[in-house]
């Protein structure tokens, strides 16, 4: 082989190699990799007990109860599929609105409600102008609309 | 055709010729870069709609996601680059990836203050430690490493080998942060533009976007011209094709 040859095999078998032990590294980092939890996981059990987690989900139109005079403020959060309510004493992002992505962190307490101590809201990756969303909402029939 | 293009690679690969075509092109790709980023920013601050939920703040964009973009192109051009000086032992290679780190860096942070200031109001939080911020942050490591690597070395050289072998190592990072939203739960959203079926912006919003990285894009050919064109003349200041350059 000539050594030109063999240098790039080398650079290639280098490129490969990490490539693989990087992939084997992030599979078995999979569950400390996700950054939230889906309310059907955490239903199933998932999260490590008695520790903080996260849960991210879609808050459930007409669920958000303000409590008069306070920042206490519940809502259930959604996977379309389970749902787990959500009980938050602190000021809420601008993007905070039904049926809106959400991500809190806290922890579960014996009544099955998660105390968020932080409520994070997740965009998502539509973009489009008022009109535009009024439209697809009126198409879809969805309750809530922007 | 093929063979002509080895031949102009060739040719570009001794410093002289290529020193000299650089320093012709830099103005072109800079005032293009001027013009283009100039449009877009009209499209994109000025035109374009506000978003149904984030109203205007949306319009940082028009700087994060070709930051972003960049911050990628730039490393795995750097990469490359780097893997040509390293297996055809071309010495131009090398000062074009020594060039690229700087501005890579620079696009890197861009991309993590724009997302900063924008995550405040629209996340609730400057900063989380998701896939895809964090994946982003360990690129600009990468950069600052590769950097601090080629200048803890005395002889241009030896830089030129150990930095190569560190950007191409660096570069399996590059898929991880494209995907990072894909495979992960992450805080940051999923792709909007190159997911399979339509991207899900409207046109008036995209067709800047789009430019501002084609201006990017232009700018950074800008940039770096006048890097290598630096780095070249210091690789190669005691050579005669030099004091002619600098006589003349």
């Amino acid at each position: 082989m000539k050594p030109r040859r063999q240098r790039l095999v080398l650079v290639v078998m280098i490129v490969v190699g990490v490539g693989i032990a990087t992939g084997f590294a992030l599979r078995a980092l999979q569950e400390n990799l996700l950054y939230f939890y889906s309310p059907t996981q955490v239903a199933e059990g998932e999260p490590p007990e008695g520790r903080k987690f996260r849960v991210g989900g879609l808050v459930t139109p007409g669920s958000v109860n303000r409590t008069e005079g306070a920042l206490d403020v519940s809502f259930d959060l959604t996977d379309n599929n389970t749902t787990v309510t959500v009980a938050y004493a602190g000021i809420l992002p601008d993007l905070f609105r039904e049926g809106q992505g959400i991500i809190a962190h806290g922890r579960m307490n014996g009544d099955g409600v998660f105390v968020a101590e932080e409520v994070l809201a997740k965009h998502d990756e539509n973009y489009m102008p008022p009109e535009v969303a009024e439209a697809l909402d009126q198409v879809h029939g969805k309750d809530s609309g922007p | 055709m093929w063979k002509a293009f080895v031949r102009w690679f060739h040719r570009m690969a001794s410093p002289p010729h290529f020193y000299a075509a650089a320093s012709r092109w830099t103005p072109w790709f800079f005032w293009s870069a001027i013009i283009v980023i100039a449009i877009c920013a009209y499209g994109g601050l000025v035109l374009a709609p506000a978003d149904y939920q984030q109203g205007d703040g949306f319009r940082i964009i028009y700087a994060h996601v070709p930051s972003a973009w960049m911050s990628l192109f730039v490393y795995v051009n750097m990469a490359i680059a780097a893997a040509i000086g390293l297996i055809w032992r071309i010495k131009l290679a090398h000062a074009v990836a020594a060039s690229c780190a700087p501005i890579g860096a620079s696009f890197t942070f861009l991309a993590l203050a724009t997302g900063s200031i924008w995550g405040k109001p629209m996340w609730g939080t400057w900063w989380v430690w998701d896939a895809r911020l964090t994946s982003e942050l360990i690129l600009l490591f990468l950069y600052i490493g590769y950097m601090a690597l080629r200048s803890a070395m005395e002889e241009p050289s030896r830089a030129d080998r150990a930095s190569a072998v560190l950007a191409i190592v660096g570069v399996v990072n590059v898929p991880i942060i494209h995907y990072s939203v894909v495979w992960w739960n992450t805080l940051h959203q999923g792709p909007t533009v190159s997911k399979i079926g339509e991207p899900s912006i409207t046109w008036a919003m995209l067709w800047p976007m789009l430019g501002m990285m084609v201006g990017f894009m232009l700018f950074f050919g800008a940039i770096l011209l006048t890097r290598v064109r630096g780095e070249v003349l210091a690789r190669e200041r005691n050579s005669k094709w030099i004091k002619e350059v600098a006589v003349s």
